[in-house]
């Protein structure tokens, strides 16, 4: 039985990171050259995490399923990164961004946690700027801002569309420092299958060797999971195909607490699905938001192509709708009135599931070349997967499954309910509660990898000083690697007939009508049902070719896809359990007369944290959220 | 649309290869390249056979995990595309596509069409940083970059490192590769004070890893999907001959 303690530390909120760090304890270098540390992921919170421990001279192993850590999805994101630099004057600080995050995530974060990553968010600009990140400037050679949804000033630094490509390179280019040095030994082209509990404390990793197949044994006196989120859970998504919640998922099954899993951002602005083969719905960022304007035709069934579609039969429904946001309204937001329309049928397209994002007015009023600076790079990349250049007609867009909110428990410290393990960036549910604002996640991913990690491991690892190495040959590592290698065997015995992405495909579609924008009482339960029909199936009718011991990309998916049929399952537990609306998270039974959603604080002002029972359901714990600096108000955009 | 294949399979680096002719029917023009090979696979399992392997992830063209010959060109024969986003659109019914993982020797085959590209990391790991530890960062402003050394810092920054350059070059070069991220860090001044050390450090790995010398001829700058400009490399030659 696990007991939740959040460590959140005591005092005014903006003292509690500084009192914590004044009272962290320390170890010295000496100490330091004798500890291991593995780290998971090399995405925007796990090189940061890799190569700043390795700056401080821990022993630092890394690895990833990529062939190199700069392919990290981190490397994606489009827009942004968030700081309350207050370069514009406008009125940012860090107690403005703290309550942006607050608000947007709809009061279902931790207080101590949102402020903390406001506090470190100007020294993660600080840093990418020093190792050499190009974001935007002025012409005065000062860095320069834009907007993002959810708020009302200009804090979001970018490099033109692609932001994430440079965050991540500065911080592989880092970690490529400190593998140099010596530091940090870099494992590619690895999986991993199973975390090593010794003692009751995280102390290895079992993973794959994605080249020969090889079960390997790694150990280390912590580990930390950087792996990122589980949206590919629903097939189509936003994430790379590879992306996975295997690493998260066997830290659960091993007694990591899972927060949350339920909290899902749909993205309102992707490349809609066009046809069944379709692999990915691509990205098209928020900032876009800033220039284009959301429309849908006034008139039901209205066919005219978009130009031919005259003012006065144009509905700006963000606009109409949310006059003090507008465009600019939050994501879930935006996704849930893109949803409302289309399936009142007013979709556009060929579908009819799309709305038009239209940029005609800002072309007008401030140039072509003027947006082409600003977004260059998203109107080709539409204009490679769509054939349509937006410079002459509208996009269009329609939600997709992006980022998952939920994530591994951790207390103030990043540690899960594991001693020893720790869980950072998206892998973790603590900073974004029900919905996350654009431009935050790098913010976080990089904020907990570079500021905040460093200090809460060393505060750990202060007290495994006199652990020596620990050996890979102890019985908890030999009884996890027979696990992995029982249940690779398992995978490739059922010689059944349908392929993993056959099974994938099946679980999305589920998981996209029952539990994704809008989510009922019937709906889940009936979902639940057909997750574990699916699951079934699963193992009687999987085909995986190939061999074990060998290259086998086939086996990959299908051990992805097996922890996506458990985990699915999870998410709509916990979707069935918050009977209300809050953020991303929309029950149909609780909203307002004009269809936002309505939280229950008396009732749900926790966050739901699942403990796995092998014999049976899931346990849920509830970490009570308390409010002490702001006021929980109904959200509003209008 | 009906496609014949002649695809290149090769069990491991050890091992001849060879091309095998697959006949696919049913690919949609919406399709991207990687999603018909996808197609490939599928309909390749569920007879019996054993699927192509290649790498691919993003779908969006900035992870750089795909790459791969189509019809003798790095990723295809349309401009400016990675091959997640080359569309199925630019092909003709009935036609014949041959696809080759990245030839050059500094890229071995892991299998089929799937290549080791690390020794770029490895070109990476010898300078292709600045040296500044969490924690010793300035205030971010109080480095004042002039905006167009800033913009063609982007330019040049943007590489995904796929390896279309070395593939698309005659003596399989790395120079558009290494030239990216000099060039990155010499217009910025915060890449200055190591300059010197890195552009020849750089250089020295890439040589080490046996990628060819640069002969002009332009390949690179025309098939590098970021379109990434030629005369990154000669500032990659001016920084190394001001170096010594």
């Amino acid at each position: 039985m696990i007991t939740l303690d959040s460590k959140i530390p005591e005092g005014p909120l903006q003292d509690k990171w500084t009192h914590y760090k004044e009272n962290a304890r320390l170890v010295s270098p000496a100490n330091k050259k004798k500890l291991e540390i593995i780290v998971v992921g090399t995405g925007i919170s796990g090189a940061p995490a890799a190569s700043a421990l390795g700056e401080l001279g821990y022993n630092v192993k890394v690895f990833c399923y990529q062939d190199t850590p700069r392919r990290a999805h981190s490397v994606a994101a489009q827009g942004g990164i968030n700081a309350a630099k207050n370069y514009k004057n406008d009125g940012d600080s860090v107690y403005q961004l703290f309550y942006d995050v607050i608000k947007g995530g709809d009061f279902r974060a931790r207080e101590a946690n949102v402020y903390r990553i406001a506090e470190v968010s100007n020294q993660v600009i600080d840093h990418f700027t020093a190792i050499g990140v190009p974001f935007a400037r002025e012409y005065g050679g000062t860095l320069t801002t834009r907007s993002f949804g959810g708020v009302q000033v200009s804090r979001t630094f970018y490099s033109r569309g692609q932001t994430g490509q440079q965050v991540l390179l500065g911080a592989y280019s880092s970690l490529t420092r400190q593998i140099k040095e010596g530091t940090v030994t870099m494992y590619p082209r690895r999986e991993m299958l199973d975390i090593v509990v010794i003692d009751g404390k995280a102390r290895g990793i079992i993973t794959r060797n994605l080249l020969t197949g090889e079960i390997e044994r790694h150990s280390a006196h912590a580990v930390v999971l950087a792996t990122g989120g589980y949206g590919t859970i629903y097939y189509l998504s936003t994430l790379a195909v590879n992306s996975n919640a295997s690493a998260a998922w066997s830290a659960y099954k091993r007694g990591a607490a899972f927060a949350n899993p339920s909290f899902v951002q749909i993205h309102p602005s992707s490349v809609p699905q066009m046809n069944e083969f379709q692999s990915k719905l691509t990205l098209m960022s928020e900032s876009l938001r800033n220039d284009g304007r959301v429309w849908v035709p006034k008139n039901k069934g209205d066919k005219r192509p978009a130009n031919e579609i005259p003012e006065e039969d144009r509905d700006y429904y963000l606009e109409r709708r949310y006059p003090a946001f507008g465009n600019l309204v939050p994501r879930d937001v935006a996704s849930r009135a893109a949803k409302e329309r289309c399936d009142a049928g007013y979709g556009v397209g060929p579908t009819g599931l799309a709305v038009n994002l239209d940029f005609r007015d800002a072309i007008k009023k401030q140039g072509k070349k003027a947006i082409e600076e600003k977004y260059g790079n998203l109107f080709d990349m539409y204009k490679d997967i769509t054939g349509i250049d937006s410079y002459t007609e509208p996009m269009r867009i329609y939600p997709a499954g992006h980022y998952t909110m939920g994530g591994l428990w951790v207390s103030y410290e990043l540690m899960t309910t594991i001693p020893g393990l720790f869980a950072v960036g998206e892998s973790n549910f603590s900073d974004h509660g029900a919905n996350r604002l654009g431009a935050s996640s790098l913010m976080q991913g990089a904020g907990d990898g570079y500021f905040i990690l460093p200090y809460t491991i060393g505060n750990y690892l202060a007290s495994e000083i006199k652990t020596p190495k620990i050996k890979t040959d102890l019985p908890e590592f030999h009884e996890a690697e027979t696990r992995s290698a029982e249940k690779i065997n398992k995978l490739l015995s059922v010689g059944g007939k349908q392929t993993p992405t056959t099974f994938h495909k099946k679980l999305g579609k589920i998981m996209w009508d029952h539990c994704g924008m809008a989510r009922n009482e019937e709906g889940l339960t009936e979902a639940l049902g057909m997750i574990r029909e699916l699951r079934e199936e699963f193992w009687k009718d999987l085909l995986v070719p190939g061999k074990a011991d060998e290259l086998n990309q086939e086996l990959e998916k299908a051990g992805r896809v097996a922890d996506f049929l458990e985990l699915g399952e999870l998410m709509v537990t916990d979707a069935l359990n918050r009977r209300e609306s809050c953020g991303a998270h929309f029950r149909e039974e609780s909203q307002t007369p004009d269809h936002e959603a309505l939280r229950n604080d008396d009732e749900y002002a926790y966050v739901a944290v699942w403990e796995y029972n092998e014999d049976g359901p899931p346990a849920l714990h509830k970490e009570e959220l308390k409010f002490e600096f702001v006021e929980l108000k109904q959200r509003s955009y209008k | 649309m009906k496609l014949k294949l002649k695809i290149w399979k090769q069990k491991d680096a050890r091992s001849r290869g060879s091309f095998v002719t697959y006949d696919l029917d049913g690919v949609s023009p919406e399709m991207s390249f990687i999603e018909m090979l996808t197609y490939l696979n599928e309909t390749l399992i569920a007879q019996g056979g054993e699927p192509v392997t290649f790498e691919h992830d993003c779908h969006e063209g900035i992870c750089g995990s795909c790459g791969m010959y189509v019809n003798g060109y790095p990723h295809g024969p349309v401009k400016g595309l990675t091959t997640c986003l080359l569309s199925m659109r630019y092909f003709k019914d009935g036609e014949t596509i041959t696809i080759e993982p990245w030839r050059a020797k500094p890229f071995p085959v892991i299998k089929d069409l799937m290549v080791d590209r690390t020794a770029f990391d490895r070109i990476q790991q010898a300078g292709g940083f600045i040296s500044v530890a969490v924690g010793a960062a300035p205030e971010a402003n109080s480095i004042p970059v002039r905006k167009h050394n800033s913009d063609l810092a982007f330019d040049a920054s943007v590489c995904i490192g796929c390896g279309a350059c070395v593939a698309a070059c005659k003596n399989a070069s790395a120079m558009l590769f290494v030239s990216a991220k000099v060039s990155q860090y010499a217009l910025l001044p915060q890449g200055r004070p190591e300059a010197k050390e890195r552009v020849q450090a750089m250089i020295a790995e890439m040589d080490k890893q046996g990628f060819g010398n640069c002969s002009n001829t332009g390949a690179c700058e025309a098939q590098c999907p970021k379109q990434i400009k030629l005369f990154n490399i000669a500032r990659l030659n001016r920084e190394y001959y001001r170096s010594y």
